[in-house]
């Protein structure tokens, strides 16, 4: 069945959408092999978003925790600081080979957002993003950066006023004005062709991650680790080393106050098989399918659902799901801003929490990637009032 | 033979919508029976989600202010139940799939089947996924309803082959709500669905007033009318049933001229 990951995926959307993504789906068909497509896209990348992002060895990192050698993925390093702009550059470009003339979108933490706004700017689309009410406050900033951009913002108010409702408002949006608009979702989530979509726009990270490894250290490496809201940085790192058993591949899961506490975002460890936003998939909902009002200290992983392939990865056993919670990450954002001089976002600090974990259980001659999805800039204000000092941006 | 059709027996229909539990089960029960009583042919009962992502804000605030009171697919279940010892005019569920899915697509579907609750509207359930719940339904007698949106061109014929009950046509672009003006051309969705089958098509969406109730169902078989409903429900609370009925007869009255 069409865009089925085993049981999950397919396309839970009302009938006005259908046609959309039906039509999505060709022009992505159309596209995706098409040489040119490729052609212009990789100059984006390349010239205008700044790939190949680093892959750093975090050497002092490696000595301190005293395990596996640590190398990080430096998706922050990309324009408009966060992997966002692999998915939307491509997006954009396919919408305009659409003929499709402006992009809604909706965002959690702003930076799928921000990257939206930029593409935008760039391509001469209109723009128009929503963002939960609660988040707009805890990233002010990014919300600035989005009406400099020129997109226009406009904060849900609805349900629990952060990412689920954003996403819920997009597609509201999209069953108003279909013939020149492109949904341009953040995530590897929603009806198919989306989750397929967003995953190869994010593949190059594993792409290089594997050049660049085998580069430096002549082979794979034996973890990869990764943080998962809708999980498309995840994927995107988890790509190309899906047919590699030898390699590790852990979704770091946000667990807010804890698994065992009402106030958490970990689908995987607490939520159950479900229909909603599209897809059929895990989300944390209650016995009559409600869905629950989630929560974690990163507004981009503050989501009660996971990717349909997520979701599959973790049925087959092919990938692992851990639970980090706000504190493990708060410590990390921290640690990797005092040991490397580098200040992860916040959802990216989850998956460097869990590595602070692992990698003083792996051996020396280990090797282990942290995908660092987006810079920390955002966070700071946020991070320091988490710590009690009264900071506003 | 499915009792839906028997709503389309008395000329034209007429189709109210509110949400179970809105602001309680007892308003909810006193509605029912005005609008039965005011000649509402067939009534469409929400069952409240979290996140309906197919409705405007009206009647995402009734699912917020029923979920709100407590109401949950057991005890609309049972106010059914209790319903259906006297009011015998066909009712039809309207919610989203994740209720079904959440409760068991057999459980839920049977017991729609075993309460005499004619239907089952799911908005998030386009043609290509209905499979895991349409033969469950087909077993149980209750119709799974199709719906046909302005954007569905090419895919009208092959959704209008497989409908069941009666089909949904929605009226317009967007989510559920009160719209001052309905441009769409129905007309010639509803040409294609005539050819593909004999079901009733009724339209909905954006529908309030009396003259846009007439206009649709003079285009089609039957209004369907529930942001407008819903509203006074809002307005009114516990004191709407009365206004509400007032309303269904002045809607029924219009629909009966198309």
């Amino acid at each position: 069945m069409a865009g089925r990951f085993g049981i999950h995926g397919g396309q839970y959307i009302p009938e006005t959408l259908m046609n959309a993504v039906l039509e999505l789906e060709e022009a992505y068909e159309r596209y995706k092999n098409d040489p040119e497509f490729d052609r212009e896209l990789t100059a984006l990348l390349n010239d205008y978003a700044g790939r190949p992002s680093r892959l750093y060895f975090a050497e002092k990192m490696t000595e301190d925790l005293g395990g596996a050698k640590i190398y990080l993925k430096r998706e922050d390093l990309n324009h408009t600081g966060a992997h966002k702009i692999n998915n939307v550059l491509g997006q954009a470009l396919l919408a305009k080979k659409m003929g499709k003339t402006r992009l809604i979108a909706e965002t959690g933490a702003g930076q799928h957002g921000v990257a939206t706004a930029t593409a935008a700017a760039l391509f001469g689309m209109e723009c128009v993003v929503f963002m939960g009410e609660e988040d707009t406050k805890r990233q002010a900033l990014n919300v600035y950066r989005m009406r400099l951009l020129g997109a226009q913002v406009v904060p849900v108010t609805t349900g629990t006023a952060t990412l689920k409702d954003a996403v819920s408002e997009a597609m509201r949006e999209w069953t108003r004005r279909i013939a020149d608009t492109h949904y341009c979702l953040g995530s590897v989530m929603g009806p198919h062709p989306f989750p397929t979509i967003v995953r190869d726009f994010q593949a190059v990270i594993s792409k290089e991650i594997k050049e660049q490894l085998q580069e430096k250290e002549g082979r794979l490496p034996d973890a990869i680790l990764a943080c998962v809201g809708g999980g498309s940085n995840a994927i995107g790192s988890f790509y190309h080393f899906i047919n590699d058993p030898t390699v590790r591949l852990i979704g770091c899961e946000a667990a807010g106050r804890g698994v065992d506490t009402f106030e958490t975002a970990a689908t995987i460890a607490t939520g159950k098989l479900g229909i909603f936003h599209g897809m059929k998939s895990y989300f944390c909902q209650d016995e009559f399918g409600q869905i629950a009002p989630v929560y974690s200290i990163s507004a981009g992983l503050d989501y009660p659902g996971v990717g349909p392939e997520h979701a599959w990865l973790h049925d087959t056993g092919r990938a692992e799901y851990v639970p980090v919670t706000d504190d493990e990450a708060v410590n990390a954002f921290e640690y990797l801003a005092r040991t490397e001089g580098i200040i992860p976002a916040i959802e990216s600090a989850h998956a460097v929490a869990h590595a602070m974990k692992l990698a003083p259980t792996m051996g020396r001659d280990k090797l282990l990637v942290i995908t660092v999805s987006g810079r920390g800039d955002k966070d700071c204000a946020a991070i320091a009032r988490y710590r009690g000092e009264d900071l506003h941006e | 033979m499915n009792k839906i059709s028997t709503a389309f027996q008395n000329g034209k229909a007429f189709i109210p919508f509110l949400t179970c539990g809105d602001p309680d089960l007892e308003t909810t029960e006193n509605c029912i029976r005005a609008m039965v009583e005011a000649g509402a042919d067939l009534i469409e009962l929400g069952i409240p989600f979290s996140d309906p992502t197919a409705e405007g804000p009206v009647i995402q605030e009734a699912n917020l202010r029923a979920l709100t009171g407590g109401v949950t697919t057991d005890k609309v279940f049972d106010f059914v139940r209790k319903l259906r010892r006297d009011v015998t005019a066909p009712l039809v569920f309207m919610t989203y799939a994740n209720v079904v899915f959440s409760y068991g697509a057999e459980r839920f579907i049977g017991t729609c089947g075993e309460l005499g609750v004619d239907g089952l509207i799911l908005p998030d359930l386009p043609f290509e996924e209905k499979g895991e719940f349409a033969d469950v339904c087909r077993r149980h007698g209750v119709a799974l309803i199709s719906m046909i949106a302005p954007t569905s061109e090419n895919r009208v014929a092959r959704i209008a082959r497989e409908a069941e009950g009666f089909i949904y046509l929605v009226s317009s672009l967007g989510v559920t709500g009160v719209r001052s003006e309905i441009k769409t051309d129905l007309a010639s969705i509803v040409k294609v669905i005539r050819e593909k089958t004999d079901l009733p098509v009724a339209v909905g969406f954006g529908i309030s007033t009396p003259d846009q109730a007439k206009k649709m169902a003079s285009l089609s078989d039957g209004a369907i009318v529930g942001s407008a409903i819903v509203k006074l429900l809002a307005q009114y609370g516990k004191d709407a049933p009365a206004v509400v009925g007032a309303y269904v007869k002045e809607m029924k009255a219009a629909v009966r001229e198309a």
